[in-house]
């Protein structure tokens, strides 16, 4: 092995790409195989760091100097000046809106300093492509301990950290992987739901092209825990980077004999096999994940039976989400206890949240769970840009509640959410300023809905479109105070009539704009004005008290 | 644009149908396959048609009306011809709040289209979408495989331009 005076990690991550990571990236190597430090310094290429906005990014170890915005112009800078001369290229250093100077290193920025990274411990730090890099921190370790281990003890570990699914439910992963073990049956299947639809959720994705063989490992894990040999990825076909970066790990896993027969000599066989879906938001919902993995429509199917019963191909089936999946590996080699001392007591360990809308640092950070929403938005995500005002938070994606102003202090977890109205969901945070108007928003959740609805029960295919149509008016300029009512009425049924949580969550962030922010619909209805100046049907401005 | 089946020589078609069968034949083993035979079959014809769709359903065995079913369920599969490039813009909230719409108006303007429609050149498509998880550069839209993130409606024509 050959040891390198400085590593250049470039973030390979789909958003940077977006911005000519690859360009910067080949200048790298090419300039510093001209300026003779080819045996020096290695370039890498990593997952995402998080900080998509910024792209794309580069950080330098060992010092840990990130820099942003960086173009092909600007390497011969960077190599000459940071890695020939050692002195850092302040204008391409990451600024903190809150900081007036830059002193960059990775560790001393804010926007670190509450982060906690057990899920993304690997992303932007390893190369994904490279299973040596991910033995190398320690990865497969807990594969190994957990086949010397009997499938109980794996399943009473992973009860006793508390952990809870992180595909929007919470449901507890110990619990649902003791019904897997208990139900009877030769035939079992894991499936890692990574069909990731939920607007501004993109954190599954950044997971798998940062550290896929997390995500394995687990699902090995889960194997030998509820006694099946068989497991399926189902991911959505826009994910083409994580689709090639798994099906790489996979086989790179098949040769070192990670996967495959008799693992770790244990006499365990376990394989691993990637489902491309085919643009279906429903298909996220676990039942209908299974119908579509079969080659049928994504519909759901009626609970119970509950999927550990009756699962994929009528099998006892554990369905766990890629986040929840990334959780396993610390858990068994770290134990319980240590994670249990993250987090909330109700919900121990992190959550992964995107963030997106109006905020300076869009992207993805990994926090304690029941850190509050002014901690995220303000010392995090670095505050609202260009000087506007706060004006409301979505939590959970669009099928969570919108919180005002005056919630910004409810810490973050599953239950402290719910409790507010709103939900924790898929862990994706939409911010807006004062600038945008409610009601709009309102119309594009509302679409999103209608457009999502798999259509095979009646209250959520008509329920939804009767709810665009109404929210639409509004923005339109013909609602009336009438149609606020019904909307009300309509969601009283909907919250309980569908047969799937589509359908019965359409109606929830909706309501959350209508409670909180009651006045600007009245201004809609009332005075046939848009306060934002959004809707274009109506008169700008404000409306007469 | 993908040529209707129909309109290609006896040859062409002849040779298409035997690759979409050899496609089947590859997946019969597989529980489950159809909408990974349905995705390459659309990889080889460009859309789903309905002779397709039989040979499909012959051979894995499955009624049509399930591979019907499915071909018009998934918004990734197309059972009429479509524009040889398909451009999606995502139209879900957090690009919504960034702009998209201002992004929509600068493609109509640009392709004298709207969305579900496609060019008369048959050059090109254009949908609407839910989030396609790159909401980090929101607005954003896909051409084929291809995602294109932080847009403003200025960006559009150089875009487009590219694919010339
Ligand atoms: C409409 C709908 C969409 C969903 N989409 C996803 C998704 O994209 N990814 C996911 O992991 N879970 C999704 N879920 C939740 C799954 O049904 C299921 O609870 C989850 O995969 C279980 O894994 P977990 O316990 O690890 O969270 C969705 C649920 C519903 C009702
Ligand atoms: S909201 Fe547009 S890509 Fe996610």
């Amino acid at each position: 092995m050959r040891f390198y005076r400085a590593h250049v990690l470039v973030c390979a991550g789909t958003n940077c790409s977006l911005k000519g990571n690859r360009a910067v990236r080949e200048a790298l190597i090419r300039e510093i195989e001209g300026k003779g430090l080819g045996e020096e310094v290695k370039v890498i290429e990593t997952g995402c760091f998080g900080l998509c906005e910024q792209g794309p990014t580069i950080v330098i170890y060992p010092e840990g100097v990130l820099y942003c915005r960086a173009t092909v112009e600007d390497v011969p800078e960077l190599v000459d000046s940071h890695l020939l001369k050692g002195r850092r290229v302040e204008r391409l250093l990451y600024r903190e809106p809150t900081r007036p100077v830059a002193v960059q290193t990775v560790p001393e920025l804010d926007y670190f300093k509450k982060q906690v990274r057990v899920v993304l411990r690997n992303c932007g730090i390893i190369d994904p492509d490279s299973i040596e890099e991910y033995i190398g921190q320690g990865g497969y370790t807990a594969l190994a301990k957990a086949l010397a281990m009997k499938p109980e003890e794996v399943i009473a570990q992973v009860k006793a950290s508390g952990l809870r699914g992180r595909g929007g439910a919470g449901f507890p992963t110990g619990l649902k992987w003791e019904f897997g073990r208990k139900a009877p049956g030769g035939v079992k299947y894991v499936v890692c739901n990574a069909d990731e639809g939920e607007p501004g959720t993109f954190k599954d994705r950044l997971i798998l092209e940062g550290d896929p063989h997390a995500v394995l490992e687990a699902m090995a894990i889960a194997g030998w825990a509820i006694g099946a040999n068989y497991g399926y990825i189902y991911i959505r076909g826009e994910y083409q980077l994580s689709i090639q970066r798994l099906e790489r790990a996979i086989e790179q896993a098949r040769r070192l004999g990670l996967l495959g027969q008799n693992i770790f000599n244990s006499g365990f066989n376990f394989d691993v096999e990637v489902r491309i879906g085919a643009g279906a938001y429903v298909c996220g919902e676990e039942t209908a994940l299974f119908e579509s993995l079969e080659g049928k429509r994504g519909e759901p199917r009626i609970k119970p039976p509950y999927p550990t019963d009756v699962g994929l191909f009528g099998k006892p089936t554990v369905i766990n989400n890629v986040e929840t999946l990334a959780n396993i590996p610390p858990i068994i080699t770290r134990g319980a206890e240590w994670f249990r001392t993250l987090g909330t007591e109700k919900c121990p360990g992190t959550k992964v949240f995107t963030l997106t809308g109006d905020i300076v640092n869009e992207g993805l950070i990994e926090v304690p769970m029941g850190i509050t929403l002014r901690e995220v938005v303000y010392e995090i995500g670095g505050g609202i840009p260009n000087g506007h005002k706060f004006k409301m938070a979505q939590t959970g994606g669009t099928s969570g509640g919108c919180l005002p102003e005056a919630l910004l202090d409810v810490p973050m977890d599953y239950d402290q959410l719910a409790a507010a109205g709103s939900a924790l969901g898929s862990g994706a945070l939409l911010i807006m300023d004062d600038t945008h108007c409610i009601v709009d928003v309102a119309r594009c959740f509302a679409r999103f809905f209608l457009h999502e609805s798999c259509g095979q029960c009646i209250p959520c295919r008509e329920g939804t479109l009767q709810l665009y149509h109404l929210v639409d008016g509004i923005t339109r300029g013909t609602g009336t105070r009438q149609d606020l009512e019904l909307i009300e009425r309509l969601s009283r049924t909907m919250y309980v009539a569908p047969l799937c949580p589509l359908g019965q969550t359409a109606p929830l962030p909706i309501m959350t704009t209508l409670k909180y922010f009651k006045d600007e619909y009245l201004a809609h209805v009332d005075s046939r004005v848009c306060p934002t100046g959004t809707c274009r049907a109506l008169a700008t401005g404000h409306a007469a008290d | 644009m993908a040529v209707a089946l129909d309109k290609l020589s006896p040859d062409l078609r002849e040779q298409r149908l035997r690759e979409v069968e050899a496609a089947v034949a590859r997946h019969r083993d597989k529980p489950g396959a159809l909408l990974a035979v349905l995705k390459e079959v659309q990889g080889i014809l460009g859309y789903l048609p309905e002779e397709a769709l039989k040979k499909v359903s012959q051979g894995l065995e499955l009624p049509l009306s399930q591979v019907y079913g499915v071909a018009t369920f998934y918004t990734l599969f197309n059972t009429r011809p479509r524009g040889q490039h398909i451009i999606r813009l995502c139209e879900s909230a957090p690009c919504h709040v960034q702009g998209a719409r201002e992004v929509l108006e600068a493609l109509k303007r640009e392709l004298g289209i709207g969305p579900g429609e496609d060019t008369p050149d048959g050059k090109w498509s254009l949908e609407l979408v839910s989030c396609i998880g790159v909401c980090g550069v929101a607005p954003a839209i896909m051409i084929d495989d291809q995602v294109y993130g932080n847009l403003t409606p200025d960006c559009i024509p150089g875009i487009l331009a590219s694919y010339r």
